[in-house]
């Protein structure tokens, strides 16, 4: 493939360099376990050691003892929620959000099945959650409230600490599925009433195959998996050295840069929005535009559909994700978009395009000359489009 | 990533036969903006052969490929040679589709029979009018489901999913597909035996028998449509309104996730007419104005 404009970043993202040659003494010569008694293992477990404070120092964490490894972000929000269940079996009641990452959502049906009292709390159409239904869902069974902490699809922020202090104040734990937030906007969970925190190293420049999880001091805390005395007996399993290593630098990477996400990253985002708004007739953007990623734009073309649109984009080397039924295997359009209310009109083509600081102007420029022809070219295709154009001079006929 | 072959792509990327056809004396239209993909083929056709044929597709890739192989597979053919195509001699012209997304071809052939019918003067969509509504997320019959299963040779539910697309959606009729499935496989004749869109008519309140006066006619008909139809209505994400009652003929418009809906049609018959039948009067007829 020739030149690729990758703007597909709450998928996954690139190894930066620096992480890269973080890890790779590690696969290579550094090759002792952590275990061992003999220096050459107890180099390697230094490593580590390290790898925990810098994770521990990107989120604010209190002691790096609070930051435990695991394999990927999915493992994190799984330990936590059956860590924090199984903690207190007397209560029966599970509440999380309808907009949920499937790491949460299915565990959340699963939970259902096996007994759970589970609710699953709705969002108005630009995603927010109506918090005096969250207020009334709590009740004295509910044992925890898991609430992301960004949606991966439209970049919605949640109102992670107004939620924190309502389950605190009812003495119900609190976990955060915080895979997107992490690196891309500021945390400080030493001042946060969170109790667990789950995020993963792929989506910050980290490999594919690390995940963390943050358990504050005095949290609950169950084992998932079960074995040797690793991570002080609380995640059995060699640890995954190189690629702990390379989230420990990832993190120290993201923390030097998490004010450039701010504003360059956000500003190239927001330029791509606007003039993609201003292009395209009948195009709106899913989700709250005040409180949102920075690097995310989740932008509906009506008419079209979703995967067309990425395979055309494809042709021009610019990655992308769609909402679409088409792109998954399921047949309905993404739960996300669907639990909003974006009628099916709009659901069907909706296009995800999400930065990182990798990202150039060109690139966006690129992008902002290339995607209006291509939903023309669709709406030229699309027996809608007569429709369209019925709709816009008043007089519409079916 | 979808594993399309050359051909998909290359009617994809440069499809053939696009837009609307001058002269066309046939139109098919299947899907709707609800389900993903809606395909509009337009046929011209003399003397009983199609000489021109044009599309125009809302979906995916395979559903534009697919549409518009289908425009150059029946091109020069008598109607009669024209129907005998099927969705897997779309497919086929492709060079094969993914599994998931046979559905498209499906849609073609579908196309293509609505148009001829359209053509011949038959009703437009004859599967839902032969059939009963299996899966009301996607508006498909058990009639499209033995067919597809005869056709196609499907054994599982999952294939049904695929080339129908029947149970993709809340998969509540995922229980009655296999059904379906299992007596079609068994060669048992018609599918088995269930009224026209189940559950949905309250059999509680009996018919008034007493004439009514044009006022309480109208006044009933209100009320019904506000507290059964409505209700049943908006948990599908439609909603119905009162256009006028001229005598005992109720006008309607069908509003939100209706007005895109292939099921609309056995929304308005089977389920509001027969309703307001049942609760009001039983000459009553609902006719739906398109606005």
């Amino acid at each position: 493939m020739s030149r690729v404009i990758y703007m597909d970043n709450n998928a996954t993202t690139s190894v930066a360099p620096e992480v890269l040659d973080a890890m790779l003494p590690f696969l290579k010569e550094q090759y002792g376990n952590p275990s061992s008694m003999h220096t050459f293992g107890g180099v390697v477990g230094k490593a580590v050691d390290r790898a925990r404070q810098q994770v521990a120092d990107l989120l604010g964490a209190r002691v790096p003892e609070e930051i435990i490894f695991t394999s990927c972000g999915t493992e994190s929000d799984s330990t936590a929620i059956l860590a924090a269940l199984e903690a207190q079996p007397e209560k029966r009641h599970f509440v999380t959000t309808r907009v949920e990452h499937p790491a949460v959502l299915a565990l959340g049906q699963h939970l259902e099945k096996k007994g759970y009292r589970v609710t699953f709390l709705g969002v108005d159409a630009k995603g927010n959650l109506n918090m005096d239904e969250l207020k009334a869902a709590l009740t004295r069974d509910t044992a925890l409230v898991s609430v992301m902490y960004a949606n991966n699809e439209t970049g919605v922020i949640y109102p992670i600490k107004e939620i924190g202090n309502m389950c605190r104040e009812r003495g119900i734990l609190f976990h955060t599925d915080a895979v997107q937030a992490v690196g891309k906007i500021p945390l400080d969970l030493k001042n946060m009433p969170i109790d667990y925190l789950s995020l993963s190293g792929h989506k910050l420049h980290a490999p594919k195959g690390i995940g963390a999880l943050y358990v504050r001091r005095g949290a609950p805390f169950r084992t998932f998996l079960r074995g040797g005395h690793q991570e002080r007996g609380r995640r059995a399993g060699t640890e995954a050295v190189p690629n702990i290593v390379a989230l420990g630098a990832a993190c120290a990477l993201a923390a030097k840069h998490i004010d450039q996400e701010n504003t360059v990253v956000k500003g190239l985002r927001d330029k791509l929005e606007n003039a993609l708004l201003a292009a395209v007739p009948e195009s709106i953007i899913n989700g709250d535009r005040t409180h949102r990623l920075p690097n995310t734009t989740n932008i509906s073309f009506k008419y079209v559909e979703g995967e067309a649109i990425l395979l055309l984009l494809d042709q021009f080397g610019v990655c992308a994700s769609s909402g679409s039924a088409c792109t998954s295997g399921s047949l309905e359009p993404s739960h996300v978009l669907r639990a909003m209310g974006v009628p099916f009109t709009f659901a069907h083509g909706s296009l995800r395009l999400s930065l990182s600081r990798y990202n150039t102007e060109a690139e966006v420029d690129g992008v902002i000359k290339t995607l209006p022809g291509i939903i023309e070219r669709l709406r030229e295709i699309s027996p809608y489009r007569n429709l369209a154009d019925n709709v816009a001079e008043g007089e519409a006929h079916h | 990533m979808w594993d399309y072959t050359d051909k998909v792509r290359e009617y994809f990327l440069n499809p053939k036969n696009v837009g609307a056809l001058e002269g066309a004396n046939a139109i098919g239209e299947v899907g709707s903006l609800a389900c993903g993909d809606a395909l509009k083929l337009f046929l011209k056709i003399e003397n009983d052969r199609i000489v021109d044929a044009s599309f125009q597709t809302f979906g995916c890739a395979s559903a534009i490929a697919s549409s518009s192989i289908l425009t150059e597979l029946i091109k020069g053919k008598t109607l009669d040679e024209a129907l005998a195509v099927s969705n897997k001699d779309i497919a086929a012209a492709l060079g094969g589709l993914p599994k998931e997304k046979m559905h498209c071809s499906v849609m073609g052939q579908e196309a293509l029979e609505a148009a001829i019918r359209n053509y011949r003067g038959e009703p437009a969509m004859p599967h839902s009018h032969e059939g009963r509504v299996v899966c009301r997320c996607f508006g498909i019959t058990d009639q499209q489901i033995i067919k597809a299963v005869k056709e196609n040779n499907l054994t599982s539910v999952e294939e049904i999913t695929n080339f129908t697309k029947a149970g993709g959606g809340c998969a509540d009729c995922l229980e009655d597909i296999g059904e379906i499935l299992r007596a079609t496989l068994a060669g048992e004749t018609g599918a088995p035996q269930k009224p026209l869109i189940p559950d949905m008519r309250p059999k509680t309140v009996p018919p008034q028998n007493a004439p009514l006066s044009n006022v309480q006619r109208m006044q009933r008909v209100m009320s019904v449509l506000d507290e059964i139809i409505r209700p049943r209505l908006n948990q599908d994400g439609g909603d119905i309104e009162l256009i006028d009652i001229d005598g005992k003929k109720v006008l309607v418009a069908l509003r939100g996730m209706c007005t895109s809906c292939p099921s609309s049609r056995l929304t308005i018959e089977g389920f509001v007419q027969q309703t307001l039948r049942d609760q009001v009067d039983p000459d009553l007829t609902v006719q739906e104005v398109t606005s």
